[in-house]
């Protein structure tokens, strides 16, 4: 396998139109011929199928949700950024670029970064025309605010709500494409795996889920649209269908995968509150502005917080980071969560939890000024754990949110298999080792209304416009391949529930692959985890059937997946033998705790290839090359 | 013809049918309603605005009395159209084994069987009192003693008031929801509030229904037959027995007698 | 907490279905409502039992997948609160706990507590989008929108479609559900060049779908997750006399059947 990122040659700001022009197009009226496959209609998936659409190719769309307007993606609520500089702060592209560039830990390609901070600002004037209700000023204009300690205003947002205006606003103009005969729509449908035709993705297989049918599909192309993986670790901030199967059996089709231990583990999360536990939902890092983070000095101390006097407190994050205090970058806030409770001052009946306290907020802005800040915040909080955080500080714990890793794209998101184009979420892209805050949402739109309508067509372009031969024996086999492997999940009739083995994975994956991971620990993982895999496959009580509608079935199979790639994620981060944004090795760390990044023997993108169920994957590095930044070490002391 | 069909056929077409003849019947019956409460002034009075609606405003009654009737039908075909839909929508024996309102008013939920028992209340009515087909012993003119005769009869008192409390709750429902279904209404924090309805609704179910109260414990007693009544006009209607007079004979209403009592 | 619960139990869309019922021994008030479901589930795979097919996603009340009409009020008890958020400290140890699908003719029952709500997709297919293809747009902040109509289009933007307007409804209508997006369009000035067109289309749909009418119960502000307004509806109406008023037919719409 070759890794060519195909990132055009010449001056940094200048690629992309250059690449425009380069890339060969689509005469239109041989549009019409080419049938492109969706998978997914998250912000990448749904913006892709509209666009490519109106452009004239003939589209095929599927989601395993009852509606395209379901996806993970409208659950986002912070915002999405955009350097439109409207508020005069000195924000530009440049900036977006630098600043998503070392957010990342210096882990991402310069020119794909650049890319998505040019296409950023043509996003928000595409989601306003589509009529997506951003906040406004009282003169009309847009309204911006800053968020996750970026030092300007580019954040744009509706309410608490930016990630379903914007999923709604193309899932609108996809719903318009459906209903002008341009996009096919299959709900409830589930990609199980892709098929490769002389090397090239010719197709998908689906499950019908409503009827448990079987299907095969062919297309000239196969987009990828299919969200991350953070359900690896069972509890997260992620949708409780989201999964990794898609990407997984593109992986096993020939698609690298690239940076599979990425993960962003975000600071403010509800804590756990029991075994029933089935996901965790996140808390607006906005609290961080005006909350204090704390725990009690002494191990164990069981007190109520408000019996606990000032002095035995340890405001922690403020108290290490005293310029950036409470407002610390994530990975760091997560960490010095963990370190805490992991020397027993965690609070909360489970000691997994930190206070966030507003107390002094409350005391210096009055309840009125808070209520107005955080109102429908406290009020969720509220609901969840029965707790008035008006009373008691909250209590919040770092959860897993984000996967920076998924399929390897080159710059014209191609994975390694020709053919197969990978959006959003589910690809490796953009953000390096870490994501900042409100970039998944532009990385998922740009990918989808701004990078895929040029990038395919150099693909499209080169290929017959015949119909692809659906009769090819390889949807054949692929679909006999899926059929037996949910028949033998099954047929096992063990003792165990799925959903008991994808929770014994997450504990793996947390205690061992999550916040801080180790050598020794991420070797252990590997083991216990092919453990878990055997008595996965000897041991499962799968209920249903596949020619119905089979909840468990469904859950199973995703389970199986993620197994696998739990075991992919510890090999990569034992052997990146660096720290870098999400991913923190204990033994690579400054004196006082920091990460280390090591640029001389680690700055690429590890591309991980299949090799077979039983074999080690291979891995093959794309060198990241640094010409318009200077790589430095991030520093919030 | 083409928008008129396709608005007849959509329900929201169908709705604005039925807001519309409401409010125009609500109008009618607000009408109608002050002018029964002259009964409480005096025989003559009553007997007189009876006259001066039929001789005085003679054939456009009829103008009125066709709008009412369209109104009605229109109103209850409407009705009946939507509640089939409305039973398609929800099938029967597909319906819920348990099911709690939350919100929705008595009146709402009643509303379709509260119009019929209207709709058999307004053919009593017109049998009893307009057509005098009930009671052909009634005098076509003396309106305030038909009136006493009539609601000496306890049944009688009893499904007046029955309807009256029926009219309340399809007003409180029906007089607002006309308006939100005509988009008049303006955006309100609690849209289901509805002070100024709920007011028109009791203001007229009690208007109309303290007359056969009055009458049924003998506040209102009987009068003298057919005071107020002009003599020609009571000559004429002895000569033919019939109930309608020659247009010439409606000239002036005989105020001063009126203002006599 | 000991829970009882009677849950719709109905194999296929065709299949009869009945009410089932199950004891829970513990529950704990901390619990979500889905998260009692799965700890039932759970049970009933431990005893080879099939477990009760529902729909659900984010858990955080704003994918709208979730759907339940718990105890005959859809989503349950609490006031603007999604059937995931729902917690179980809004019962008593004891209770008895009625849970069944969303019912009306145009959400058939695929399985369970699962239904088919394709019918809400296809009201918007029908016009509940503004034309804006991919490219051309200008520069977002040429469009100038005063906060309050920004504020309000956002009020009606908010439905998540998880239906249960129609499932509260007496009627079984839709029209808070398409009376939001028209008025989350309508309140924008990007949505005016198809504001008229819009209503027809939608309207028809939503008849088409064998939605029932509005009687202005009520009951679908009470028990819309996100507190949707039935103002929404009037300016549907309003919108729609209007348009049939003033707008000549178009030559041929195809909607989505
Ligand atoms: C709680 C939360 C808050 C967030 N807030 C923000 C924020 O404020 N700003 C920000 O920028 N980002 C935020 N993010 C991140 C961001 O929301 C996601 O990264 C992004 O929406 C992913 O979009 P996507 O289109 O790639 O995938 P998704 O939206 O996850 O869509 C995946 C699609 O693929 C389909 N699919 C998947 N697998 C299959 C299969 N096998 N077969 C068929 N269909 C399949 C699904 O049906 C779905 O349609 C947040 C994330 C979370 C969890
Ligand atoms: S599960 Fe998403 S709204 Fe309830």
């Amino acid at each position: 396998m070759e890794l060519n990122s195909k990132v055009p040659a010449g001056p940094l700001a200048g690629k992309w139109d250059k690449h425009k022009f380069d890339v060969k197009l689509v005469n239109p009226a041989n549009k019409r011929k080419y049938e492109v496959i969706v998978v997914g209609a998250g912000l990448a998936g749904a913006s892709a199928a509209a666009t490519l659409s109106e452009l004239g190719y003939r589209v095929k769309c599927f989601v395993y949700h009852d509606s395209p307007r379901r996806a993970h993606s409208i659950a986002a609520q912070g915002g999405i950024n955009a350097a439109k500089n409207y508020q005069n702060d000195g924000d530009s592209i440049h900036r977006l670029f630098y600043d998503t560039i070392k957010g990342g830990d210096f882990r991402a390609r310069e020119a794909n970064v650049y890319r998505l901070a040019q296409n950023s600002v043509s996003i928000i004037d595409q989601a306003v025309a589509q009529g997506v209700p951003f906040a406004r000023e009282y003169g009309g204009l847009l309204s911006n605010r800053s968020f996750g300690g970026a030092q300007v205003s580019r954040t744009f947002y509706a309410r608490g709500q930016t990630g379903q205006q914007l999923l709604l606003g193309a899932y609108a103009q996809l719903e318009k494409e459906i209903a002008r005969g341009g996009v096919e729509m299959f709900n409830q449908y589930e990609m199980l795996d892709l098929v490769v035709v002389d090397g090239h993705a010719r197709g998908i297989v689906a499950r019908n889920l409503v009827t448990g049918a079987i299907e095969t599909y062919a297309a000239h192309a196969v987009l990828l649209a299919t969200g991350g993986y953070g359900n690896v670790f069972y509890l997260s901030t992620n949708a409780k269908h989201s999964n990794a199967t898609a990407i997984w059996r593109a992986y096993k089709r020939g698609a690298a995968f690239g940076n599979p231990c990425y993960t962003q583990i975000h600071p403010t999360c509800i804590p756990v509150s029991g075994d029933h536990q089935s996901k965790l939902t996140l808390m607006s890092e906005s609290l961080r502005n005006d909350g204090r983070v704390w725990v009690p000095k002494k191990q164990g101390d069981k007190r109520a917080p408000g019996q606990i006097p000032e002095d035995e407190r340890d405001y922690y994050l403020e108290r290490r980071y005293p310029s950036f205090g409470n407002l610390a970058p994530r990975d760091i806030s997560s960490r010095s969560a963990k370190y805490v409770c992991d020397e027993g001052r965690g609070v909360g009946d489970t000691g997994l939890g930190v206070y966030l306290d507003f107390s002094d907020a409350i005391k210096r802005l009055g309840k009125k000024t808070i209520a107005e800040r955080y109102g429908n915040l406290f009020e969720m909080y509220q609901r969840i754990t029965d707790e008035d955080p008006y009373e008691v500080p909250m209590r919040i714990y770092p959860a897993v949110h984000y996967t920076m890793g998924g399929l390897w794209v080159d710059y014209n998101l191609m994975s390694t298999v020709p053919g197969c184009f990978v959006l959003g979420e589910a690809n490796f892209s953009d953000h390096g080792a870490n994501r900042l805050g409100a970039s998944a949402l532009m990385q998922g739109l740009s990918d989808g209304y701004f990078v895929i309508p040029y990038t395919i067509g150099d693909y499209l372009a080169g290929l017959k416009p015949q119909p692809v031969d659906a009769a090819a024996p390889e949807f054949r086999a692929a679909a006999d391949e899926t059929r037996a492997r949910l028949q033998k999940l099954l047929s096992i009739k063990g003792k165990r529930t799925p959903t008991s083995f994808h929770r014994q994975l997450g504990k793996i994956m947390w205690d061992k692959c999550g916040m801080a991971r180790n050598r020794a620990g991420l070797a252990e993982a590997i083991t216990e985890i092919r453990a878990l895999r055997e008595e996965f496959w000897t041991n499962v009580n799968v209920i249903g059937e596949v020619g119905s509608l089979s909840q468990q079935l469904e859950i199973a199979a995703r389970v199986a997946d993620f197994i696998e790639l739990g075991e992919l994620m510890c090999r990569d981060a034992l052997h990146r033998e660096e720290s870098c944004g999400g991913h923190f090795r204990e033994e690579y760390q400054t004196e006082d705790g920091e990460a280390l990044r090591n640029d001389d023997a680690f700055a690429y993108v590890a591309a991980w290839e299949y090799a077979g169920d039983q074999a080690e994957p291979r891995l093959h590095k794309e060198p990241l090359e640094y010409e318009n930044v200077k790589l430095s070490t991030r520093s919030y002391k | 013809m083409q928008l008129v069909r396709n608005f007849w056929q959509s329900q929201i077409g169908k709705k604005v049918v039925m807001a519309v003849t409401g409010l125009i019947l609500v109008g009618f019956v607000v009408g109608h309603m002050v002018g029964n409460l002259q009964v409480f002034q005096s025989a003559a009075k009553l007997n007189a605005y009876g006259y001066f609606l039929k001789h005085t405003v003679g054939g456009a009654l009829w103008a009125v009395r066709g709008v009412l009737l369209a109104s009605v039908i229109l109103h209850v075909v409407a009705a009946v159209q939507l509640t089939r839909q409305k039973q398609a929508a929800r099938p029967s024996g597909q319906g819920y084994q348990k099911y709690e309102p939350q919100i929705s008013t008595f009146a709402s939920r009643t509303i379709r069987w509260g119009g019929f028992l209207l709709l058999a209340f307004i053919v009593f009515h017109i049998l009893h009192f307009t057509t005098l087909t009930i009671y052909p012993d009634y005098s076509p003119t003396d309106v305030y003693n038909n009136v006493v005769k009539g609601f000496q009869i306890p049944w009688v008192t009893a499904f007046y008031v029955l309807a009256m409390g029926a009219l309340a709750l399809h007003l409180f429902h029906g007089a607002w929801s006309s308006l939100r279904t005509l988009g008049l209404s303006r955006p309100a924090a609690r849209p289901t509030a509805r002070p100024i309805v709920t007011a028109l609704a009791g203001l007229v179910a009690l208007g109309f229904a303290v007359v056969p109260l009055a009458v049924f414990f003998g506040a209102v007693q009987p009068a003298a037959p057919e005071q107020g009544i002009p003599a020609e006009a009571l000559e004429a209607s002895a000569l033919q027995q019939s109930a309608g007079a020659p247009a010439g004979a409606s000239t002036t209403a005989p105020t001063s007698t009126l203002a006599g009592h | 907490m000991k829970i009882t619960l009677h849950v719709w139990r109905q194999a296929g869309p065709k299949a009869a279905g009945k009410l089932e019922t199950y004891t829970l021994g513990h529950v704990s008030p901390d619990m979500s409502f889905l998260e009692m479901f799965d700890v039932l589930n759970e049970e009933l795979v431990e005893a080879g039992k099939e477990p009760v097919a529902f729909s659900h996603d984010c858990r955080e009340g704003i994918c709208g997948s979730c759907a339940m009409m718990i105890n005959g009020a859809a989503h349950g008890p609490m006031k603007g609160t999604a059937t995931c958020q729902l917690h179980m400290r809004s019962f008593k140890d004891g209770d008895e706990i009625w849970v069944e699908p969303w019912r009306a003719r145009a959400f058939p029952i695929l399985k369970d507590l699962v239904v088919d709500r394709s019918a809400l997709d296809r009201i918007i297919q029908a016009g509940g989008y503004i034309s804006a293809n991919t490219g051309g747009a200008r520069d977002a902040n040429e469009i100038l929108i005063p906060k309050p109509d920004a504020d309000s289009a956002m009020d009606a933007a908010a439905c998540i479609g998880c239906g249960a307007c129609v499932a509260a409804c007496p009627n079984a209508s839709a029209s808070l559900f398409t009376a939001a997006k028209i008025s989350h369009l309508g309140h924008l000035p990007q949505g005016q060049p198809e504001r008229f067109r819009r209503v027809l289309t939608m309207v028809e749909q939503m008849d088409i779908e064998g939605f029932g009418h509005c009687t202005l119960y009520g009951e679908c502000q009470e028990a819309c997750p996100k507190l949707i307004s039935i103002d929404t509806i009037s300016r549907m109406n309003r919108d729609y006399l209007k348009a049939t008023l003033t707008k000549r037919p178009e030559p041929t719409v195809e909607y989505a059947g």
